[in-house]
């Protein structure tokens, strides 16, 4: 027998205090929630249409109304203006959209920026800055493991991910450890140079 | 990408309740995303069933079998103590997949579901690849494509690099929707469709892939051996897997398994018959390339696959033996 609808839920099936919480996130909520299945689902659904979401990036709560299908890379870039991570394939072929993602190295293009709430998102903005670069940062710049730079962002945070896995890493570590990443200029050696001087004197944390 | 709905339950249950026919599971979201961006996709609802623990870790049972959660990741198989010691084919095939930001969130599950990467396909003419009664692939680029069970017309081939290692351990899988759940082989689970309306593997809409179970792999000796065009960001031209048993110093039982040759995980009946009552050594070793080889037939510009192959079986079966390949 079906249990009787409980007072406080929508006709949607999702109670008042669900809808309640997610709608803090963001402003006003308009079709947050529609179609659950079942009676008494405890399962959201979200969109199609934009939802509230709230990002952690680089230490910062970012707030921001997003529709479901909206990737991390795309929501970092276009509705944050956090425009390190760069977008090139789009399709987690080529590594110029790296990130961290709770400290593991992830494909932004290949994640939704829903999934990525509650979570600590590092882009290569939060590895460090012009006047305090992170020891990665600072290699890549004196080893000229660069020429055009547009792999460069994603390297560095694959760099770092992958030096804080293998402080002392050899060359076969390298070769395994940083093929999520392509360089079209080919600055692989100064790559490979920059990644072992940063272990060489002391690593990531030096 | 079309918009979509998203839920993201925390239990299986909650998941069946909001998976339905016009609903696709994101795991990673490593092949699932391309596919929704080239519209090859194009779902009502996305369920992700990252937030399901019910689907992770890697169990050792009491008979010695080894069950692998459906969302463990390629990291967590290239990292287990378990796996590496009693089926390192399975962490050797994980290991191919040279980015560590898909065996970050890249799932094991998802790995076997992976779509096919024949760029047909991709490209929007479906698994048989046909345009106006014609087959693009037997006549055009198909040097990536199938030497092994390419008859009828399908001609892609299998991209998963751990099904092959699983098959040779004889691996199952579970498998739950909405109507219960049931338990296959993961040799049967795939399958050549013969038409574009059938999907290289068997699973419903809806239907959600639980774990793997490997049945007690003590005694065999087991590797998973690849050939590849270029060492990152790529699938293998070719690979094999092998599982034998002994019994002193002779085989008494091989499982060979060839990858990316054929639309399924190819098992090779006749590469563990070639093995079998026989010694381990260069020569025997060679004869089940050869016959992995026997039945395979090249495309018009695939034939350099057929030894890759036959390369393959040779030295996946001298690597699982402990001997220089
Ligand atoms: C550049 C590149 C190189 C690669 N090289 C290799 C390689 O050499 N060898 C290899 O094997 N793979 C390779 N891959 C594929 C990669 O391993 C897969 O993309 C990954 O394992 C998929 O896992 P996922 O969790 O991200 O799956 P998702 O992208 O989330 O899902 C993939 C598919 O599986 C379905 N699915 C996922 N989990 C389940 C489940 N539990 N039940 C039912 N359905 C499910 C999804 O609905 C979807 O259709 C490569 C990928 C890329 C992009
Ligand atoms: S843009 Fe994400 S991997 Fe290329
Ligand atoms: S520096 Fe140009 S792509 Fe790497």
């Amino acid at each position: 027998m079906p249990k009787p609808k409980q007072p406080e839920q929508t006709s949607s099936g999702i109670s008042r205090r669900d809808f309640f919480k997610s709608s803090t996130v963001g402003a006003v909520s308009t079709a947050l929630v529609s179609g659950v299945h079942g009676e008494g689902s405890s399962v959201e659904v979200l969109g199609p249409g934009e939802v509230g979401i709230k990002l952690n990036v680089n230490g910062k709560t970012r707030r921001l109304r997003v529709e479901p299908r909206v990737t991390l890379l795309d929501a970092l870039r276009s509705e944050l203006d956090v425009t390190g991570a760069k977008k090139v394939c789009d399709r987690s072929t080529c590594g110029a959209c790296t990130v961290l993602l709770d400290g593991k190295p992830v494909y932004a293009c290949s994640v939704l920026a829903v999934e990525a709430q509650d979570k600590q998102i590092v882009t290569v903005e939060g590895l460090g800055t012009p006047e305090k670069m992170h020891p990665v940062q600072k290699a890549f710049v004196e080893n000229d493991a660069q020429q055009c730079g547009f792999c460069t962002p994603g390297f560095v945070v694959a760099c770092a991910a992958f030096l804080e896995k293998h402080p002392n890493p050899d060359i076969e570590d390298l070769k395994k450890g940083l093929g999520g990443n392509l360089c079209r200029c080919g600055t692989y050696d100064g790559i490979k140079k920059a990644v072992k001087q940063v272990a060489a004197e002391g690593g990531i944390n030096a | 990408m079309n918009s979509f709905e998203y839920a993201s339950p925390r239990t299986i249950a909650g998941a069946l309740e909001v998976l339905d026919n016009d609903s696709v599971i994101l795991a990673g979201g490593t092949d699932l995303l391309s596919l929704m961006k080239e519209g090859l996709v194009a779902p009502k609802r996305v369920v992700n069933i990252k937030e399901i623990d019910e689907l992770k870790g890697i169990n050792v049972g009491e008979d010695g079998s080894v069950t692998i959660g459906a969302l463990v990741t390629l990291e967590e198989v290239l990292e287990s103590p378990d796996l590496a010691e009693l089926c390192p084919s399975v962490v050797e095939a994980a290991a191919g997949v040279r980015s560590p930001q898909i065996q970050s969130v890249g799932t094991v599950a998802g790995d076997l579901c992976q779509r096919p990467r024949c760029w047909y396909y991709r490209n929007g003419f479906g698994l048989t690849a046909m345009k106006d009664g014609k087959s693009l692939a037997r006549d055009g680029d198909n040097r990536y494509h199938a030497i092994l069970g390419n008859d009828g017309a399908a001609l892609f081939v299998n991209p998963s690099s751990l099904a092959p290692a699983l098959i040779a351990l004889d691996a199952k899988i579970s498998i739950v929707g909405k109507s219960g759940s049931r338990e296959v082989a993961l040799a049967d689970f795939f399958q050549t469709p013969s038409s574009d309306q059938e999907k290289e593997y068997k699973l419903e809409a809806g239907e959600i892939l639980t774990a793997i179970t490997i049945p007690s792999p003590a005694g065999k000796k087991v590797a998973t051996y690849e050939i590849r065009e270029k060492q990152a960001l790529d699938w293998p031209l070719t690979a094999a897997a092998v599982a034998i048993e002994m019994n002193g110093d002779q085989v008494s039982a091989a499982k060979v398994v060839l990858g990316h040759v054929a639309p399924v995980p190819w098992v090779s009946a006749e590469a563990g018959a070639a093995l079998a009552g026989k010694q381990v050594t260069a020569e025997s070793a060679a004869a089940a390339g050869d016959a992995a080889v026997k039945s395979a037939k090249a495309l018009s510009k695939n034939g350099f696959k057929i030894q890759l192959a036959r390369v393959a079986v040779k030295r996946a079966v001298l690597r699982a033996a402990g001997m220089e390949v």
